[in-house]
């Protein structure tokens, strides 16, 4: 077993890495390309960091290309995420354009490795029309989609259809992304890396030394939210669930923590008005943090007793997963795939108001003993069904399943 | 369809041939999107009287291989969609008390779940109706079987082969098999039967296992022991 093999298999058991290493075994040699548009930030990259290398220990012959783009593209392809999250966007006809030149320019530079791949997976809009490019290709094309596409603006999911509806199969991360496509559509929901910054064991005095830079004091009662500030996120009712509690605990602490806000004019104006409803209460702590503060957020998460993530709207919510990991129950919005995390009075409860957290938060605080178990479970959900290792079983068998036969049942000998 | 042992040892005059070694297999299950929702019980019932067949399998068995919470009040979809969407805890638990394990085959389980569903619908005088980000999504799946490359030669080997399975090998050796052997049952009880009357014990145990109402990890753990403990009573007696 291989090194890297063998650290996850410490953390998600050898029976896991053992049927990981025989779904390899037979997919050995092949040749597989990954194609996303950047190499580092966002959750694709990070994931891709870890399943490329544990794909190529696995035996399979795995590559992982950028496309290349100006800020044109990236105009354009921002607008694409954005409308298919379902904001109410336009892409004109001369965005489409410069959209649709740069992924034919990156066709050409990226021709000889496309070529000879037995399978491509293209990751979000950015590349989705490069298959376009090769008419006559062998290998099999699937399109993975990691964004909320639930209810996506419609002008621009039609002129994603377009490209999308020619892959050989497409990947969602819930049932209720999918979409009206004519090839088979896998579900495979993400998942989170354990040996990552983000998520590995602490030393005790890193989390202690994040708690004074801070001005936290780990000793009194926390809770914590870690999320941009975006509205969907409702930081401004995570502080109205705290002002709840506080009568109750007045000791108790909120951390709301958030990426930079500085490119992202609307994310600045809610981060200056979760300031300005903080403002006063030394108890109350807005941090904006660097993108690549992820041992930061990962103290704080740890040093936390109970972690918020009181959305209006979400994805997925990899930050409950995150926060599961570390043994934490999570009081979470009754929306997305949160639902598919935070099982009431087991690891965590849902709520849809300040009220219903604040009345959870006081509750788990009384109860001690619940709020241990709830936290173990939690980490334990977490390493059954939401590791990387998850992940690339999913990715593993969704290859077996598209280069063999297909029915609903293959038998490999 | 391959067999994890030779089906039936028994000779046509009745003696018993010499078992064969048990392989031991594996297997992964990855969902599929159908593209059919479902937003209150009609059109729950329409979509069953169309979807695939092996839709069926994903509901009912699916949730074990699949990321999701082990612990749940029922323990096939339709049940928990019916409480938790539709909020009629009569038929959920109607619709809960339905063991697959007890159908030849998936036809029959579809059409036990349309009467159950149908009988309701008679008593209803109104439909509820789930919110439209809740709605029930018919999935499919794929399950792909590999060899492990281990072979159990004799059932002293047992115990220690199930505590180093996967998942997918217990899911394949027990739920699947109840599929996929004539007779039903698991793959270990048929391994058993090979050997004549001396391992009856530990079938007769391996019986009394339900399969419906558990995790698989919990499953193997259950199975290893109770396979260690009968085999250790085999060798005193």
């Amino acid at each position: 077993m291989g090194s890297m093999l063998e650290r996850y298999a410490s953390i998600a058991g050898t029976d896991v890495i053992h049927h990981l290493m025989h779904l390899g075994n037979l997919l050995q040699g092949m040749k597989i390309v990954h194609v996303n548009s950047t190499r580092e930030g966002g959750g694709v990259a990070e994931i891709l960091h870890t399943l490329v290398p544990l794909m190529q220990e696995l035996g399979l012959e795995t590559s992982w290309e950028v496309i290349e783009g100006n800020e044109s593209f990236f105009t354009a392809t921002k607008s694409m995420h954005n409308g298919l999250q379902g904001k109410p966007v336009e892409l004109t006809a001369e965005q489409q354009q410069a959209f649709e030149k740069v992924v034919a320019d990156n066709a050409e530079r990226l021709r000889n490795k496309l070529s000879s791949a037995d399978v491509v997976f293209i990751h979000d809009p950015q590349p989705a029309p490069l298959i376009q490019m090769f008419p006559s290709r062998s290998a099999k094309w699937i399109w993975r989609c990691h964004i909320d596409s639930s209810r996506p603006h419609r002008p621009i999911w039609r002129y994603l259809h377009r490209f999308v509806n020619t892959y050989d199969a497409s990947i969602f991360s819930l049932p209720g992304f999918a979409q009206r496509l004519d090839h088979p559509q896998y579900l495979i929901p993400p998942s989170i890396d354990p040996l990552a910054d983000k998520n590995i064991e602490l030393p005790r005095d890193e989390i202690e030394q994040v708690a004074q830079t801070f001005g936290i004091d780990p000793e009194q009662p926390l809770i914590v939210q870690i999320s941009r500030f975006d509205r969907f996120k409702d930081p401004v009712g995570v502080i109205e669930s705290y002002r709840l509690v506080k009568r109750f605990i007045p000791p108790l602490q909120v951390v709301l923590a958030g990426g930079s806000a500085t490119d992202d004019p609307e994310g600045k104006a809610i981060l200056d008005e979760v300031r300005e409803i903080a403002c006063g209460d030394e108890q109350i702590h807005v941090l904006e943090l660097p993108p690549d503060a992820h041992r930061t957020i990962n103290a704080l998460q740890r040093m936390a007793h109970i972690v918020l993530q009181k959305s209006l709207r979400e994805g997925f919510g990899l930050t409950v997963t995150e926060a599961m990991w570390k043994h934490k129950p999570v009081i979470g919005g009754d929306v997305g795939g949160i639902r598919l995390q935070v099982v009431d009075y087991h690891t965590g409860f849902r709520v849809s108001t300040p009220e219903g957290a604040a009345l959870r938060i006081r509750y788990l605080f009384q109860q001690h003993e619940m709020r241990v178990a709830m936290g173990e479970k939690a980490h334990d959900y977490v390493r059954d069904h939401f590791l990387i290792t998850r992940h690339l079983r999913e990715y593993l068998t969704l290859i077996l399943s598209l280069t063999h036969n297909q029915t609903d049942r293959i038998e490999l000998t | 369809m391959n067999m994890p042992y030779m089906p039936s040892q028994i000779a046509s005059h009745g003696s018993i041939l010499k078992p064969q070694p048990f392989i031991v297999r594996d297997c992964a299950l990855i969902a599929l999107a159908t593209g059919r929702r479902a937003q209150n019980l009609k059109e729950l019932r329409n979509h069953l009287l169309e979807v695939k067949a092996e839709s069926l399998y994903t509901h009912f068995w699916g949730y074990m291989l699949q990321p999701g919470f082990e612990e749940r009040d029922y323990n096939n979809d339709f049940a928990e969609w019916v409480r938790h969407q539709l909020h009629d805890r009569i038929l959920a638990e109607q619709l809960a008390v339905i063991d697959p394990s007890e159908y030849e085959n998936l036809e029959e389980l579809r059409w036990e779940v349309i009467e159950t569903i149908e009988h309701r619908l008679d008593e209803l005088e109104v439909l509820n109706w789930s919110p439209p980000d809740r709605q029930f999504h018919f999935l499919y799946s794929k399950l792909v079987i590999f060899h492990t490359n281990r072979v159990l030669q004799h059932p002293s080997e047992l115990p220690d082969a199930i505590s180093d399975m996967s998942s997918g090998s217990i899911f394949y050796h027990v739920i699947d098999a109840a599929r996929r052997l004539p007779e039903g049952g698991d793959d270990f009880k048929a391994w058993l039967q090979q050997w004549g009357q001396q391992y009856q014990h530990v079938q007769s145990r391996l019986e009394q296992v339900d399969p419906y109402f558990t995790s698989l990890t919990h499953l193997r753990h259950s199975l290893e022991i109770i396979i260690r403990h009968a085999l250790t009573l085999n060798g005193r007696s």
